[in-house]
């Protein structure tokens, strides 16, 4: 079962091995990832530049016109859409008692969390490098 | 459930991050979808752009940011503890030394964000 000892810290690291054990890890570990790469992203979108001339144009021709960053909003991306998406399943497995709505509900998370990544992925890949082939 | 049960700083601290999380959580679908757009719909994002740079988008950026900070913050605070068990012990000096970290960062971070806003307000 999922827990939180409320006084200190977050979840009580899960015993033995296995799966739970391996969230545990995984959330910190992505956590550690995020505290970098969001708050750079942050401070990129909103305190570099102002969100004002964040144009899809400006977009495609200045800030993604890099391998670079593209990477980089690309590894943010799949490291905030686990840690999040790991995250409101354990809120969801606190709330809900029903073991049924509990599994549509974790379904309905997990499918959200696919259609995400692929279409994250599908825009940062693909859209055209102004001038290149 | 939230704010009655133990209560206290780590109470307070585990409600709060539990609540920026699912804000920021449901953020990123917007976010995810918006930034599609780029290459679905360029026309759209630019619409949702305009949203995004006025007044009231501005004032969402500054919660959003608060929301990212604050679980950044206490995020490392739960890490700390949980890689150095001694730490159980000053749990509340370490939520105390996670705000003053937040508001020296969120104070000029507003400042920036709302600069547009706040510059013909103040008639600058």
């Amino acid at each position: 079962m999922i827990s939180i000892d409320p006084r200190t810290r977050g979840r009580a690291r899960p015993r033995g091995s296995g799966l739970e054990l391996f969230a545990w890890y995984a959330m910190r570990v992505t956590g550690v990832a995020l505290f970098v790469l969001a708050l750079a992203h942050f401070a990129i979108i909103h305190f570099v530049f102002d969100v004002e001339g964040q144009t899809a144009e400006w977009i495609a021709q200045q800030r993604w016109n890099q391998l670079l960053w593209r990477a980089f909003d690309w590894a943010l991306l799949m490291m905030v859409l686990f840690h999040s998406f790991m995250g409101m399943r354990t809120v969801l497995a606190d709330y809900m008692r029903s073991p049924r709505a509990r599994m549509i509900a974790l379904t309905v998370l997990g499918v959200t969390a696919l259609f995400l990544v692929v279409i994250g992925t599908a825009v940062v890949m693909t859209l055209p490098v102004p001038g290149a082939g | 459930m939230l704010f009655r049960y133990r209560g206290g700083e780590g109470m307070l601290a585990w409600a709060f991050h539990r609540v920026s999380g699912i804000a920021i959580w449901a953020f990123i679908i917007l976010h995810v979808v918006d930034i599609y757009l780029v290459g679905g719909d360029p026309k759209a994002y630019d619409d949702i752009l305009a949203i995004y740079a006025s007044p009231i988008g501005r004032v969402g950026e500054v919660l959003l940011g608060a929301a990212l900070l604050y679980h950044a913050l206490n995020g490392l605070r739960i890490l700390i503890i949980d890689l150095w068990p001694a730490m159980t012990k000053h749990h509340r000096a370490l939520w105390y030394a996670s705000w003053v970290i937040f508001v020296a960062v969120f104070i000029p971070g507003a400042l920036i964000i709302l600069m547009p806003v706040l510059r013909p307000a103040l008639g600058l």
